[in-house]
């Protein structure tokens, strides 16, 4: 990536965390993480298990709120605005950004409804028909289902059922989508479908995803946040080790433990 | 590889001896046990059943439909009709649901919310359980001495300034209808809410995560993503209540004021089928039993209703889930 100017890096940053903790009660399970997400690109977090990423992730869309004793120090900034300032409503936040889970969850109503629901609470003010066309057609979904709109959400596959969540985070029109893991549960040809998509959709959104697969990691992302974990009293604290455009990360790290991790060596 | 193949045979003939051991035919005979257990109450059922109806064939015979429609009842002249008994046993199971289903469903959704800590959800669930555990006939005398003179001056209020609507009519009563509905309300309602909040904390925890990632606040979540999910258990916990509740002899009997009467006014006394066979049954003829007979017969039957409707509901919400 090459830029201009300095203010064309600036206004690239979408999401940013200055020195950002995250703790359960007195217990620090993140520490110090400084992060700039680029607009319009593909973000992935590896790590090993335990490493945080995953709560991180959580952090940017305040779902962290729902795990009572879960608190954030640190700033987390979305387009320059602390979203942990107390005049923040959390739940702009997450009409703003965003996510799907590891496990699909669409919600038992019909594919129509599970796309409508989240546009009806926004009061969406234009074609419903036309948005859940639009947001089935962005998620590849369309032609499976365009004749089945009013069967329930949990009659597709697991594969479907995915990519019916993700239509679903979409026709809320977030900047951002989160996505935990949204391939773990499913088969290598429904991974395949939703990597495709998250090319598609980077052209109007933010990704960030967190995977388990390299691999992964190496066909979707353009840059790559690599987290580590290391002990501490209380069990394991994550931290952010290096984060580089994705070719960079795989091939030529700066850090040691990055190097072990991406050749195999450990996790 | 030869003597590998030697213990697996072994161990196949192992297996096929093993058919015949003790823990087989213990196994199966498990299996009648729990048959002739399970059978034993399906013929119970169709026993009862046919007893009923041969006690009430001669009154079928005799009465036949025009019983359903007719609002005499007069043992004397031995001329009978159902249809108060029909109306109240309806009218205040169904007033009984319009107080319990909105408070049940409401007091479920707040104990399966974390609005306050576990151990206190706790407590009031098990205080709720102790309501359903007070035995009907002291709800009944709590019904007569304290809720029925606790109660007279806002029926008095209620019929002076709504008694232009024919719910509230008449001279008000403290033994009525109304004092039946809601004496009920406080019966059924903790079957409505220890189900539903059943049901609502069953509900996979991604549901909520999946609505709140939406950008749904806690309301628009529990009203149009959690209830709708738990709909057919809520549903059938409310079937369940609306069964109880005109079923319920004892507290009926002993609040509803046993008139034979046919008034669109919840504030006059009326009777239910069961509070009728509980006050006739011990001084009737011969012909007043089979009567009797005919009326718990209809009783079952519109019980028999609900159920299946409410199986037909739950079945249909199970689908879109």
């Amino acid at each position: 990536m090459v830029y201009d100017s300095a203010t064309a890096v600036e206004t690239d940053t979408i999401i940013r965390t200055e020195n950002t903790s995250i703790y359960y009660g007195d217990f620090k399970a993140v520490s110090g993480v400084n992060l700039d997400i680029y607009r319009n690109k593909v973000t992935a977090f590896i790590g090993p298990s335990g490493c945080g990423k995953s709560t991180v992730l959580r952090c940017f869309n305040r779902t962290n709120d729902l795990i009572p004793g879960c608190r954030v120090e640190g700033r987390v900034t979305f387009h320059g605005e602390d979203l942990y300032s107390k005049d923040i409503d959390p739940v702009q936040v997450r009409r703003r950004i965003g996510m799907v889970f590891q496990k699909p969850n669409p919600f038992p109503k019909s594919v129509y409804d599970n796309i409508a629901y989240g546009a009806r609470i926004n009061r969406y003010p234009g074609n419903m028909d036309e948005l859940v066309e639009r947001s089935l057609r962005r998620a590849s979904l369309w032609d499976d289902v365009k004749d089945k709109l009013q069967a329930s959400g949990l009659s597709l596959s697991g594969g479907q059922q995915q990519r019916l969540c993700i239509a679903r985070a979409i026709a809320v029109e977030p900047e951002v989508v989160l996505m935990d893991e949204p391939c773990s549960a499913l088969d290598p040809i429904s991974t395949l479908k939703i990597e495709e998509l998250m090319n598609d959709l980077k052209q109007l959104y933010t990704i960030i995803i967190v995977t388990h697969n390299m691999q992964q990691a190496t066909r979707v992302a353009d840059y790559t946040a690599f987290y580590n974990a290391q002990e501490a009293k209380g069990g394991k604290m994550g931290y952010l080790v290096e984060v580089l455009p994705t070719d960079e990360l795989f091939n030529n790290p700066k850090e040691q433990s990055t190097k072990d991790y991406v050749t195999g060596r450990f996790g | 590889m030869s003597s590998f193949a030697g213990e697996s045979q072994r161990f196949t003939k192992q297996m096929i001896s093993k058919r015949n051991s003790p823990e087989r035919i213990a196994d199966q005979g498990f299996f009648w046990l729990t048959l002739v257990m399970a059978a034993s109450v399906a013929l119970l059922l169709i026993w009862i059943g046919l007893q009923i109806f041969t006690a009430a064939f001669p009154a079928i015979s005799t009465y036949g439909l025009g019983f359903l429609t007719s609002t005499t009842w007069n043992p004397v002249s031995n001329v009978y009709g159902l249809l108060p008994q029909i109306y109240g046993t309806l009218v205040s199971a169904l007033v009984a649901l319009l107080i319990a289903v909105p408070l049940g469903v409401g007091v479920a959704v707040f104990l399966s919310e974390d609005f306050i800590p576990y151990t206190l959800r706790d407590a009031i669930s098990m205080g709720i359980e102790l309501i359903a555990a007070i035995p009907s006939v002291v709800l009944g005398l709590w019904g007569i001495f304290v809720f029925v003179p606790f109660m007279r001056p806002f029926y008095t209020f209620l019929n002076s300034t709504l008694g232009w609507i024919p719910l509230f009519a008449g001279s008000p009563r403290g033994f009525s209808l109304l004092t039946l509905s809601l004496v009920l309300s406080v019966m059924i309602m903790p079957i409505i809410i220890s189900i539903s909040r059943g049901t609502l904390n069953q509900l996979p925890p991604e549901l909520r995560l999946g609505a709140m990632a939406l950008g749904a606040t806690r309301w628009e979540t529990i009203l149009r993503v959690l209830i709708p999910a738990g709909l057919s258990g809520i549903i059938g916990s409310v079937m369940l209540a609306l069964g109880r509740a005109m079923g319920e002899t004892m507290v009926a009997a002993m609040l509803v004021g046993n008139a034979n009467r046919l008034s669109a006014s919840l504030l006059d006394p009326g009777s239910t089928i069961a509070s009728l066979i509980a006050s006739q049954f011990a001084e009737a003829g011969r012909v007043q039993v089979q009567v009797l007979m005919y009326a718990g017969l209809v009783l079952m039957f519109m019980t028999l209703v609900i159920n299946i409707v409410a199986e037909m509901i739950i079945k249909k919400f199970q689908n879109i889930e």
